[in-house]
């Protein structure tokens, strides 16, 4: 872990000049897209495979998996169902946060912009890693340079393009709580869009009528319109938040990265 | 907020009398007590070399080096203290759990809260403490950025002579770049008016509803239409009264610098004095008592005085009259 530091501020050096490199890699190339799955639930799972595992099977694929634990008004304490929102959380590499509904808009968003920070510094420690060492990690720097690598990563997350899948738990429970889900979707949408990055969003609910998904709104830049797709959310006694996060996984690939960027082009265009 | 890292790693808590050596600098600082905390980390009031300071110490190391990034910034800002100076930037192993926790140690501000600062003082220093805020956002936007979360609890009213300063920075953001950090109520994308990006107009929106907060302690409900709601609250504030033009076109956003709101604000508040001493002038019937430091006012009170001690006199006498009437 120590060493000499004459030697180490010249591996600093090369590292950051490499933290550049994949800055302008990600900014001309588009190739770095964070991918997040936000999962907003109010209780536990009870049908299908379990969800942590396939959580961690979402982070391995890349896409970090974040949970939002919804309580009730007149719940005072953390109930049993919603102990799972951390474990998910922490198997699929993300964050997680229990609230009530009046504090759901600006917790959407925290977690949102906690996990890309987390997911950024995660690339960049495994780059420290490799130039610096396995022992190495950004805790480990002096407080300088951590700060210089912090403001790499800040930059990433300014820039960078992100896929947000949004999650929603439709079982009879939720029912009251999604017009102020739909009111916190609105927000993050405001506030992911203030950054220079690109966004894409897409909501789905779960369970479906015959799947285990059911889609409420296709990738779109913005999610100013889903006032009018929300209201058709049905509710069901099940939660198979397992299957769901694993239908999720698949949504990611199935638009060619290229083409969406394109589209992504025309609308930005059209905006300006 | 629950954080893969983060989550394995304590909370920490410092008890008084507490001391902390830094790993890398290996300064020592003794705990005094603790000043506040939020959502990163806690604030505490420390001593070294017999000298009072804040430390901030968070679990959170990542969120310590982006505000130390933030203060450092602050600091290259020339010759205007905006934020508290930053002093020691450290990180701290626990002797007991042996994780390590990253602080940061800066200047302590002594001072009141804004709110306590006006009530006590007086409505005319909201005036003057408006126009201070707006001079030192138009120093901070020149140097490319925005305060962000501007709210109460990030100011505090030193003195003397009384200043308004800024202790939190933590959601400074490079204009052009998204807020990094806000609350709900001052917060423009919020109440549906303007975006989340870092513009110099975000920071005079906040300031407004800093303004705002004030008069309405437990704040207020956005409503159906958010607009039309702070309109009317405005409105119906008899204090925001006469800035209510300038405030109207901070909430809407047509301020695109501080330099324009403040010269609108001083505009009022000079204006102010001059109606003011022309109510005063009205009010005084002797024409040659124009102000109270004019000269020929020294002799007509004078006059005024017999008749004033006069009645004095007699209430009191009457006062202990009464007492001697009812008690004996």
């Amino acid at each position: 872990m120590v060493l000499d530091d004459v030697f180490e501020h010249e591996l600093l050096d090369i590292f950051l000049r490499r933290m550049a490199n994949i800055e302008e890699e990600l900014y001309l190339m588009k190739k770095g897209t964070l991918k997040q799955i936000l999962l907003i639930t109010d209780g536990c799972s009870n049908k299908g495979e379990d969800p942590s595992a396939v959580a961690a099977l979402a982070f391995q694929q890349g896409i970090s998996v974040n949970v939002i634990g919804v309580l009730e008004d007149e719940q005072s304490e953390q109930p049993e169902g919603l102990q799972e929102v951390e474990e998910i959380a922490m198997s699929g590499g993300g964050v997680s946060q229990i609230v009530y509904k009046q504090a759901l808009a600006q917790t959407v968003q925290t977690v949102t912009k906690q996990a890309m920070t987390q997911t950024l510094q995660g690339v960049v420690n495994q780059e420290l890693k490799q130039i610096l060492g396995p022992k190495q990690s950004l805790e480990e720097l002096p407080p300088d340079q951590r700060g210089e690598v912090m403001e790499v990563v800040e930059d990433l997350g300014e820039t960078c393009d992100l896929e947000v899948l949004v999650l929603i738990d439709a079982s009879a429970s939720m029912h009251n709580k999604l017009p102020t889900v739909q009111e916190a979707l609105i927000d993050l949408s405001v506030s992911l869009n203030a950054r220079i990055g690109r966004n894409r969003f897409a909501i789905y609910s779960f369970p479906g009528k015959r799947k285990d998904i059911n889609k409420v709104l296709d990738w779109s830049p913005k999610l100013d319109s889903i006032s009018s797709v929300f209201p058709k959310l049905t509710s069901g006694g099940i939660t198979p938040t397992g299957p769901a996060i694993k239908a999720a996984m698949y949504q990611f690939g199935k638009k060619s990265l290229l083409r969406s960027f394109r589209n992504e082009d025309e609308s930005s265009i059209e905006e300006a | 907020m629950k954080m893969n890292q983060a989550s394995r790693k304590p909370e920490l808590t410092l008890s008084q009398g507490g001391v902390i050596k830094g790993k890398w600098h290996k300064n020592r600082y003794t705990i005094k007590g603790e000043l506040g905390h939020g959502a990163i980390g806690k604030v505490y009031l420390c001593e070294s070399n017999g000298k009072q300071a804040a430390l901030k110490i968070s679990e959170k190391s990542s969120s310590i080096t982006t505000e130390v990034n933030v203060l450092k910034t602050f600091q290259k800002v020339q010759g205007h203290r905006l934020g508290p100076s930053l002093l020691d930037v450290d990180d701290w192993v626990h002797p007991k759990n042996g994780h390590s926790y990253s602080f940061y140690v800066m200047e302590y501000l002594k001072g009141k809260p804004l709110s306590f600062f006006i009530k006590s003082h007086g409505e005319e220093w909201l005036g003057i403490f408006m126009l201070q805020l707006l001079d030192d956002l138009a120093k901070l936007h020149e140097s490319g950025w925005v305060f962000g979360d501007l709210k109460p609890d990030n100011l505090i009213v030193t003195y003397a002579p009384p200043r308004l300063r800024w202790i939190d920075v933590g959601g400074t953001t490079q204009i052009g770049r998204s807020i990094k950090e806000y609350t709900e109520f001052y917060d423009r994308g919020y109440w549906g008016m303007g975006s989340r990006k870092a513009e110099p107009s975000y920071d005079l929106f906040a300031l407004v509803m800093v303004m705002f907060h004030l008069y309405y302690p437990n704040r207020f409900e956005k409503g159906r239409s958010p607009e039309k709601t702070l309109m009317n609250k405005l409105h119906m504030t008899p204090q925001l009264k006469k800035f209510e033009p300038c405030l109207i076109k901070a909430l809407q956003g047509k301020y695109s610098s501080s330099k324009q709101m403040k010269r609108d604000i001083s505009a009022v508040l000079m204006n102010q004095q001059k109606t003011d001493t022309i109510k005063k002038k009205q009010q005084t019937p002797p024409v040659k008592r124009a102000t109270h430091q004019g000269k020929s006012t020294v002799r007509k009170p004078k006059k005024e005085h017999p008749f004033m001690e006069g009645v004095g006199i007699f209430a009191v006498v009457l006062l202990f009259y009464t007492f001697y009437l009812i008690f004996s």
